[in-house]
């Protein structure tokens, strides 16, 4: 799962207000070399939520990204490569996603984020 | 497929490691889901500005819907609700992540944030009851109400779906319109059993410019939509129309025109000073048959 998809994904469960974000708990870390393309990121870069991002690619490992963002920093190349590296190129492979509120872990198996809820859940 | 997968088992039953490996095995399958796809890529109508989007695959199975939004050069998030089929669609190594889930429960997903849907054969799985906890009509509301908010504004969503029958067609696409989407089903080659194919597109808050639903495809390539096959319900109905009003009047006549009116005429005549009968508890009765 890269974290372009753990951005965008909350918690779903009954009666939680707030699940967003998950919190990642590490096992295994892949990392995939994929193309990058200027204009998706730029497109990302509205949508993203850039603290989420940052917990979530220090919990993977990934220390580089600044903590601050604005628009303006896109068109430097280096900064590009950052975010293009932290949302779409690692994986977590295996781990687990847990809920901020409810502390319910959605484990994660072969990349897999397994988000069947509980019949009392829906 | 002779039968209906729908009415054999749940999903996550059905789809097991043997049927899942047969039904990304099978090059037909492959190929019918890949004209599908290719076919909801299309009506989803998304900007041709060359930028990749952010797609949801809905029951996305082995990947094999979602292969074609790759090679379309977007990014897509798949859900499943089938491990089995998931494990194919690794083994495949599809490009998008993907999600063991399931629909009816809701999508997990920010709002806002998905530039478009699709799903291939999947959401007529919604209106099955597989356990007591399900209520279809609910599953679908939850389904379509998660859909819609994770949808960014004047995005589209497009399922190919296989209703078993008009009741079914009815519930999903009510579900649709009670959480605010906007659209209707399009129907490819309606005149053929083996090649109609349903797709019901739905648009997502505000109304763009070209929001209206693309027509069906026929045989001879000419479009032709649903609205055609309604006017001419329409013009059979006005035929039958034109005969009713006539049987209507015979049996006014018949009927004779009543004791309040007989009433309402002596009291007429009365005051014209003609000699009227007097009214008593016979007047206006029908005679009896005999006479």
């Amino acid at each position: 799962m890269r974290l372009l998809t753990h951005n965008m994904l909350s918690s779903n469960i009954k009666g939680v207000v707030n699940g967003f974000p998950l919190r990642i708990e590490v096992e295994k870390v892949v990392e995939k070399t994929v193309e990058m393309n200027g204009e998706f990121l730029k497109k990302m870069f509205e949508k993203v939520d850039w603290k989420a991002l940052i917990d979530a690619s220090r919990a993977m490992g990934y220390t580089e990204l600044p903590e601050e963002a604005d628009s303006s920093m896109l068109d430097s190349d280096e900064f590009l490569n950052r975010f293009h590296h932290a949302l779409l190129e690692i994986h977590l492979e295996e781990g687990a996603l847990v809920c901020p509120e409810t502390g319910r872990r959605f484990p994660v198996n072969k990349g897999i984020p397994n988000m069947l809820l509980h019949e009392d859940e829906v | 497929m002779a039968s209906r997968p729908e009415v054999i088992a749940p999903p996550e039953i059905f789809y097991d490691d043997s049927e899942a490996r047969k039904y990304t095995s099978s090059s037909r399958i492959v190929q019918i889901q890949a004209t599908l796809s290719e076919r909801a890529l299309e009506l989803l109508a998304l900007p041709e500005d060359d930028i990749p989007k952010l797609l949801l695959d809905i029951g996305c199975g082995s990947g094999l819907s979602g292969e074609t939004l790759t090679e379309n050069g977007h990014h897509w998030i798949g859900l499943d609700i089938s491990a089995s089929m998931l494990n194919v669609a690794l083994e495949r190594e599809v490009e998008g992540d993907l999600l063991l889930g399931d629909m009816g429960q809701g999508l997990g997903v920010r709002p806002g944030v998905i530039d478009g849907a699709i799903s291939i054969s999947a959401v007529q799985w919604l209106c099955n009851a597989d356990k007591s906890s399900h209520n279809p009509r609910l599953r679908l509301k939850a389904f379509f109400t998660s859909l819609y908010k994770c949808l960014s504004n004047g995005a589209r969503a497009v399922f190919q779906v296989y209703p078993e029958n008009i009741d079914q067609r009815e519930l999903i696409l009510n579900a649709a319109m009670h959480a605010g989407f906007a659209g209707g089903i399009v129907v490819d080659f309606p005149h053929s059993s083996k090649r109609r194919k349903e797709f019901l597109v739905l648009t997502c808050g505000q109304r763009s410019v070209n929001s209206s639903v693309s027509k069906g495809k026929n045989e001879d390539g000419e479009s032709c939509s649903e609205e055609d096959s309604e006017d001419e319900e329409n013009q059979t109905v006005c035929i039958s129309d034109r005969h009713r009003p006539r049987k209507k009047q015979k049996k006014n006549n018949k009927s004779g025109k009543g004791k309040e009116w007989i009433l309402r005429k002596k009291e007429q005549m009365r005051r014209r000073g003609n000699a009227v009968p007097q009214d008593s508890k016979y007047t206006g009765r029908k005679r009896k048959d005999r006479f």
